[in-house]
């Protein structure tokens, strides 16, 4: 049981309900990354606006589980202000600590480390993420 | 304590506290099947059909001994019987030999929206290359095919009817039986897809006069990597094999070559031996615990389990009234990959997804669902168990804030 409320932590739970920047835009300004888990319809889309090495504005859409819908919003409000390079790094970090591989503990990835809990249920990694993912898949194509 | 006769033949389920509700997914090993598999790696091990050595004729007459009991097991003929990799590869097989040589543009192929993917992409690539037309037959409001909905969509036109014989979300059993003498009336071809039937039903294939059938060894207690194909035998003879190779000609000249007989111009390559000859454990396993008696229990476990489902607040289920082992529901207000790890962290398996049957997930409306299925290694004790946990996952989702 612990391991589960470790999981369902507030934090995740508020992202989940009140989503922040939540809804995509239509400017060509925007990179536009979709991502799909077909084995369980997790259904992601990420918008990231970049100007001058700055990520000035992340967006998301989509359905899926809790963890997935949550994460997207998580992963906006971190990288939103951020320096493409600390974005990248943080994304970086954030993807080693859901799936326990070895990660830097003292990057601090603000709200985002309460997916911390993700680690200890392998099968729900993927649920964490795939926002990320396409995070970075915007990165490499406008950034 | 309850007695179940067959529990105690699966090693997994001694001694263990997993309380398997997957096995529509694939069903659990008993030792016969296990050690049978094993048996061949450790005794023989080597290729069929080529040496003349004794374990090269050992395992020769093995693996032809399962197309003898899946023959006898299905009442079909030995030579109708055609090992695949599983039902998909099967299927494939039909649609993508038979179908593509017969089907013309213009000609109606006939599927539903309770198809498993394997069922109906064949026939979606079929009817896209040769300009035919993909017809769905209209599900009733239960989300079933009824005879009378086959009704309106068969015409002249028609050529392929591909169904599911029990379907693996809803848990329907298809009226095949008159399905098929209509569309012979059209003289339309009948592929079934019996992966979920086979662990279930008994089947007679001259009796169902079915012209194609498709098996899954691994959901009917046999290995992983060896599936069935079925088919009449005059269909076979006429049907181009599609994958070929060693050992499925009978002579090879330099611009032609000429196949082997039905079912062998199928069999190309080395065929997974071992799995293959730990069906035939699986089938007589079958045959002795008695279709009819497996299936009473099964659906003494299914309805012992819903009528306490059917109780709990907050959850949905999607097929009250399913002929055979399965419940698919979901907890109202939370993804089913959400409600799937609380039940694996209380070791419930079940699948949670959308069980490679995207059509009937669309058809009812929602993203995915969590799907509970029975065989004859449960007990009411599981049930028990799946009724708590789904209680215990409604308290915890709404705890931490999922709403209903
Ligand atoms: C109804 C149905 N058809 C076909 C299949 C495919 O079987 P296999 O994965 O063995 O090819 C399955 C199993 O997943 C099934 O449930």
């Amino acid at each position: 049981m612990e391991k589960l409320d470790n999981l369902y932590r507030e934090i995740i739970m508020e992202h989940y309900k009140n989503p922040r920047n939540k809804g995509l835009v239509d400017d060509p300004a925007y990179v536009t990354v979709h991502i799909k888990n077909p084995s369980c319809g997790d259904d992601i889309t990420i918008q990231s606006h970049f100007i001058n090495g700055k990520v000035i504005d992340c967006r998301h859409d989509g359905h899926g589980c809790s963890i997935c819908c949550s994460s997207a919003s998580v992963l906006t409000e971190t990288v939103i202000d951020k320096t493409v390079t600390e974005a990248e790094k943080l994304a970086d970090n954030y993807l080693k600590m859901v799936s326990n591989k070895p990660f830097d503990a003292f990057l601090d990835l603000e709200e985002a480390s309460v997916y911390s809990g993700v680690r200890q249920f392998p099968a729900r990694i993927k649920c964490a993420s795939i926002a990320w993912q396409a995070f970075l898949e915007t990165l490499k194509k406008g950034a | 304590m309850e007695l179940n006769r067959w529990r105690q033949d699966f090693p997994q389920l001694k001694d263990n506290d997993l309380i398997y509700l997957d096995s529509a997914a694939s069903a659990l090993k008993p030792q016969t099947v296990i050690d049978t598999t094993m048996n061949y790696y450790r005794d023989l091990s080597v290729n069929i059909h080529r040496g003349i050595y004794d374990e090269a004729y050992e395992a020769t007459r093995l693996f032809e001994a399962t197309r003898e009991a899946v023959a006898s097991f299905i009442h079909a003929e030995v030579d109708e019987i055609i090992f695949t990799r599983g039902a998909t590869a099967a299927m494939n097989l039909v649609a993508l030999s038979f179908g593509m040589t017969n089907i013309q543009k213009d000609d109606e192929i006939i599927v539903s929206e309770l198809e498993h993917h394997s069922s109906v992409l064949p026939w979606q690539k079929v009817a896209t290359l040769k300009q035919a037309k993909l017809v769905y037959i209209p599900l009733d409001e239960n989300g079933r095919i009824t005879v009378e909905n086959f009704k309106k969509v068969l015409t002249n036109r028609t050529k392929i009817v591909a169904l599911t014989y029990i379907s693996n979300v809803m848990g329907y059993v298809t009226p095949i039986e008159a399905i098929i003498q209509l569309a012979h009336e059209k003289k339309a071809c009948v592929i079934v897809d019996a992966a979920q039937a086979a662990p279930h039903l008994k089947i007679d294939v001259k009796r169902l006069d079915v012209d194609f059938l498709a098996i899954a060894g691994h959901k009917m207690l046999g290995p992983t990597g060896v599936g069935v194909l079925y088919g009449k035998k005059a269909l076979l003879d006429a049907m181009e094999p599609l994958e070929l190779g060693g050992e499925m000609n009978e002579e090879v000249n330099l611009y032609h070559a000429i196949w082997k007989d039905a079912p062998y111009k199928f069999e190309s390559g080395t065929m997974p031996i071992a799995s293959v000859i730990g069906l035939k454990a699986a089938i007589e396993y079958l045959e002795k615990a008695d279709l009819v008696s497996v299936e009473n229990h099964v659906k003494k476990l299914r309805n012992y389990a819903f009528q306490q489902m059917k109780k709990i607040e907050g959850i949905k289920i999607y097929n009250p009234d399913a002929d055979s082992s399965i419940i698919a529901f979901n907890i109202t207000g939370v993804h089913p990959h959400d409600a799937a790890s609380f039940f694996a962290e209380h070791r419930v398996a079940l699948r949670a997804g959308h069980h490679c049957a995207q059509l009937i997930i669309k058809w009812l409306g929602i993203e995915a669902c969590l799907r509970a299925s029975f065989y004859l290694y449960n007990t009411y004790a599981d049930c028990d168990q799946l009724v708590q946990t789904t209680k215990a996952a409604v308290k915890f989702f709404r705890s931490v804030g999922f709403e209903g």
